[in-house]
């Protein structure tokens, strides 16, 4: 039986700055966590891990079409090579945007997220309203990050309910030609592996 | 039947705040993260029971806590599940002496490896795929947990009783249904499933969108 009873939450401080003070203390006082500890998976979140390793990937796909198909059909022994697998990130598909399709990626029943490649969510991602709504109004939600697909484009919503994390490979802007993967990285946002957002437009 | 977490197609949330998006608002959210995966790395309970934590917190909590705060309900839930802290040592904030799981604390120098490693979940499974990509299924008529009443389950409602076509096979998984409750992982076959807009909504927004949901086996019968 899952318990339902009165929840310890309500034994810690109200604050939660001071909530999270509080059982850090009492965890590192019995010897069970190390803050230096804490301080690395930190600076991992915060500084290394981010979208810049899913930027890098998706513009290798853009410019290396055996790569590319690759990436598409089974991912994960190329992530282990480039040290892009790990936590949250085991099991990663890659979906490709296309003149006819559109995807975006949401996790209505918590958060799941692809760690590796994008980092920790954005708070937005994790919101009630994003949660809630995308899957049922996808154009609509799309219009809060200022989006607007072409008329009759379909829309794929990928609800990550499984340990399966997905990606989205938005397509290549006209007039990229020639440019390095280095510059097409740049173009290539967050919120475009998501599905919120389009690869920017060179010289935007 | 479901929870409150399960809020697929609710109504009523308004517009998504696109601005909200540093990675850690708060110095404490980052803290939240990181206490949550270092007591995860002790080893007493795994993703699905640690979801089922944040879940169980009370519909008034969840709706009016942070992100992080949940986490941190949740945390401070398994904690006392499991036996790693005590009622009154959360109360007191006082440490009863040192824990016989110390010498399963995640070091600094560890950290690094143990984000590298992650924690797959596939699993070999005696139980054969039924279903094959373009077979028709049926999504089970309710969303609750078929095993334990009221517990853990990864079939969101707005979905619950649609027909839709199997689109990938992903192999044997850990069921989280079972997982969730100390009932071992009895994994089986998962498929992402893609359910047309028109099965889901009243008023979907373009007759040809559609939502793809990771459903196990259990959770489908042929359509």
């Amino acid at each position: 039986m899952p318990h339902d009873h009165s929840h310890p939450h309500t034994d810690l401080p109200s604050d939660p700055a001071l909530r999270v003070k509080a059982l850090e203390t009492l965890l590192v006082d019995k010897g069970l966590v190390d803050p230096a500890a804490l301080d690395e998976i930190i600076e991992t979140y915060a500084h290394k891990v981010g979208p810049q390793n899913g930027a890098k990937v998706v513009a290798k796909m853009w410019v290396d079409p055996e790569f590319r198909a690759a990436m598409l059909s089974d991912p994960m022994p190329l992530l282990r090579e480039m040290d892009l697998y790990g936590r949250q990130g085991e099991h990663m598909i890659f979906v490709e945007n296309t003149p006819e399709v559109h995807n975006v990626v949401v996790c209505t029943l918590c958060s799941c997220y692809p760690w590796p490649l994008l980092g920790i969510p954005p708070g937005w991602y994790k919101s009630d309203a994003y949660r809630a709504r995308v899957v049922r109004e996808p154009r609509a939600v799309l219009a809060d990050f200022g989006v607007t697909l072409p008329e009759g484009k379909a829309v794929r919503v990928w609800d990550s309910t499984a340990e399966t994390r997905y990606l989205v490979v938005p397509e290549r802007p006209e007039g990229t030609d020639g440019m390095s993967e280095e510059e097409l990285a740049a173009l290539i946002t967050r919120d475009a592996m998501i599905g919120t957002g389009l690869a920017l437009e060179p010289n935007s | 039947m479901s929870r409150v977490h399960d809020m697929g197609g609710r109504f009523g949330d308004g517009a998504v705040n696109a601005s909200d998006d540093a990675t850690f608002a708060q110095d404490w959210h980052a803290r939240a993260l990181a206490l949550t995966l270092a007591a995860g790395a002790l080893g007493q309970w795994n993703i699905d029971i640690s979801r089922h934590a944040r879940e169980r917190l009370s519909p008034k909590d969840y709706t009016r806590f942070s992100y992080y705060e949940k986490w941190m309900g949740g945390l401070a839930e398994l904690l006392i599940e499991a036996g790693v802290v005590t009622r009154e040592e959360l109360q007191s904030g006082k440490a009863d002496g040192i824990s016989p799981l110390a010498d399963r604390k995640l070091l600094a120098e560890k950290v690094a490896a143990a984000l590298a490693a992650g924690g797959p979940a596939d699993r070999p499974s005696d139980i054969a795929p039924a279903f094959k990509r373009g077979d028709k299924v049926r999504l089970r008529a309710r969303s609750g947990n078929a095993l334990v009443n009221g517990g853990h389950t990864r079939l969101p409602a707005y979905a619950a009783g649609a027909i839709g076509e199997v689109v990938i096979y992903h192999g044997t998984h850990i069921l989280p249904d079972s997982s969730a409750h100390g009932l071992g992982e009895a994994p089986e076959p998962l498929f992402a499933v893609a359910v047309k807009s028109t099965e889901l909504w009243e008023h979907p927004e373009n007759p040809n969108d559609e939502v793809i949901l990771d459903l196990w086996q259990s959770y489908l019968e042929p359509a």
